[in-house]
């Protein structure tokens, strides 16, 4: 019955953000577009960092490197960055790959800062080698659908809808149940036979892919990439953490809610109250973290057995 | 030859400044056994009390250090105590709360001297600013030069601390073993807030040391908490003799590197060396050096 009720709320939001956006406003679409690309995002950082445990500073590396796939086809022979769709995740998996093999001999705080450092290295590196990337300068394309929004916003739902297809098939999933065993004790994994560098790289592929794919989305949508903007540090690598923090990591729901928060209340408070914005925004974190630890979704059902306490106790007092 | 003096004194002296943001990062590190994401904006609100006393009382930045240092610890030491030391030992899914704690109260500090100071870039011009000696076709600037000595005089009087004194002594007893520091009747706690303050107040003291030679806006820390960061692995945690060795060797990296092979590659090195010290020598000089 319960789970009955959860597929039917599921498609009624699923129905809801097909049918209603045609009859949004262009800048309502526009904030829509930001939230299903920062979900996809949030769920991308959360099956290596809230599934298995290996919190990265770093992946802007592969936001950057999803938007630069399509990109750097665009740069060198002209061809639609659409093809960065798929240029882009494989060249952030193709990156991935090695990084992790390096970056997961290291544990907790010391694997945090490896990718910390990495996505500064390789922001310099993308700004100054100029004749591959064009440098500072960054890359325009043109707008395959001009000033329409749309297209855009389906194509991003479209992304976001796969990557909580893909989180879900992976929590449920042996996968999903070895990745939970070394975030929650990595030498009782080990030694209960899962070689948890390979199981980390397994949640590298992902995690990677599904974070470039939001960057190629970043690539087609925004349409001109800067090595600051999409390897930032702050404004993605570290965004992303706070995004699934705020939503509760390690769950499915947790990076959606996440994501859909943090587009949405930076947008809204940008546009209500301007230049104090990004510092509520940061008290909101603040607070998060030192009273709901695990996230809303995470932290919710200790919220409503206080809730509910509270209420019996001033019940029987009243 | 001038242009391998000027280089390695350019790398020296900018070394031991980066040792004194990083000795404060280091004791944090050694103690609390996390990595400190606000301890760039901790030494940044030094140096904005810094320029405020500067600007409305006249005291030049070397004077301004010591009361600078003062509130610096006194706003660590309430900052660990009422904020990051409450989630310490919460169960969490995320293993790292308080890392992401530190994080997101370095992102609220930075906003919160945005909104008083506004993202303007702030110079200021104290005495010595832009004096030079000459020697043999170099040059050196006077700030730096005073930068540096204060700089290694903190680490000494630091490094004294520690090794001499008994509350020193109880710093490292926590950070070797909390456990049995608390067996021994140290009050752990209260021993964390101490040394939490004690280096954000060194920190601050690097960042007033900057003060007469960059410029200042909320976003200045970025890089020097990444050198910290390099330093603090380059040396090891909690080790004062490291955090100096390890700010010489990244300073001279830095500056060879810009010179010789060219300024926009500087800092790679420096990340580099970390990531080779990372995989390569887990423990970093403090293993080598042994204290």
């Amino acid at each position: 019955m319960e789970k009955k009720r959860q597929w039917l709320i599921l498609a009624m939001l699923g129905i809801l953000c097909i049918v209603v956006p045609p009859f949004m406003g262009t800048y309502a679409v526009h904030v829509l577009i930001l939230v299903m690309m920062w979900i996809t995002m949030a769920l991308g950082w959360d099956i290596l960092g809230g599934k298995t445990g290996q919190i990265s500073f770093g992946h802007a590396i592969f936001f950057g490197l999803g938007a630069y796939g399509g990109g750097l086809l665009f740069l060198h022979w002209n061809i639609t960055p659409w093809w960065g769709m798929a240029a882009g995740p494989v060249l952030a998996i193709i990156v991935g790959i090695p990084i992790g093999l390096v970056c997961f001999r290291l544990r907790g705080p010391y694997f945090a800062l490896a990718m910390l450092a990495l996505n500064e290295i390789i922001a310099i590196v993308f700004t100054n080698l100029d004749t591959l990337t064009n440098g500072a300068t960054g890359i325009d394309c043109a707008r395959t659908w001009g000033a329409e929004k749309l297209p855009y916003y389906y194509i991003a739902l479209v992304i976001a809808a796969f990557a909580i297809f893909v989180t879900y098939r992976i929590q449920n999933s042996k996968y999903g149940y070895y990745f939970v065993s070394i975030r929650e004790d990595q030498d009782a994994a080990e030694a209960l036979g899962i070689p948890t560098t390979r199981y980390k790289i397994y949640a590298m592929i992902p995690s990677a892919g599904i974070t470039g794919l939001a960057g190629a989305l970043y690539m087609n949508y925004i349409s001109s990439i800067y090595p600051e903007t999409v390897f930032a540090l702050e404004a993605i690598s570290i965004f992303m953490i706070l995004a699934v923090l705020i939503g509760g990591a390690g769950s499915l729901w947790g990076p959606v809610l996440g994501g859909a928060i943090f587009a949405g209340l930076d947008e809204i408070l940008r546009a209500t109250i301007g230049p104090i914005s990004f510092l509520v925004f940061a008290v909101i974190a603040v607070l998060i973290i030192m009273f709901m630890p695990d996230g809303i979704i995470g932290s919710w059902p200790k919220v409503r057995a206080y809730l509910r306490r509270r209420k019996l106790t001033t019940g029987s007092e009243g | 030859m001038a242009l391998f003096g000027q280089t390695f004194i350019t790398g020296v002296l900018m070394g031991g400044i980066y040792a004194i943001i990083a000795i404060g990062m280091t004791l944090v590190m050694g103690v609390m056994k996390i990595i400190n994401l606000a301890h760039g904006a901790l030494m940044m609100v030094g140096m904005y009390i810094c320029l405020v006393l500067f600007e409305h009382a006249g005291l030049h930045p070397y004077v301004a250090l010591i009361p600078t240092m003062i509130a610096l610890f006194i706003i660590g030491y309430l900052l660990q105590k009422y904020s990051i030391g409450r989630v310490s030992g919460v169960e969490t899914i995320i293993p790292e709360s308080q890392v992401l704690l530190t994080l997101a109260l370095g992102l609220a500090i930075t906003e919160v001297i945005r909104v008083i100071f506004t993202s303007n870039y702030q110079i200021i011009h104290p005495a010595l600013t832009g004096e030079y000696w000459h020697l043999a076709g170099m040059t050196i600037e006077i700030p730096y030069l005073i930068g540096f000595v204060i700089a290694t005089i903190f680490v000494a009087l630091l490094h004294f601390f520690l090794a001499r004194t008994d509350l020193g002594q109880s710093v490292i007893a926590t950070s070797q073993d909390k456990d049995a520091a608390v067996y021994m009747g140290i009050n752990a706690e209260r021993i964390t807030n101490f040394t939490f303050g004690l280096g954000t107040a060194l920190a601050a003291a690097g960042g007033v040391i900057l003060m007469p030679l960059f410029y200042l806006y909320p976003h200045v820390w970025h890089p020097y908490l990444m050198k910290a960061f390099v330093i603090t692995i380059l040396g090891g945690m909690g080790s004062t003799v490291g955090a100096l060795s390890g700010g010489l060797i990244l300073g001279l990296a830095e500056s060879f590197g810009s010179t010789y092979w060219g300024p926009q590659w500087g800092e790679v090195i420096g990340f580099i060396i970390f990531l080779l010290i990372l995989l390569f020598l887990p423990g970093g000089l403090k293993r080598i050096i042994g204290r």
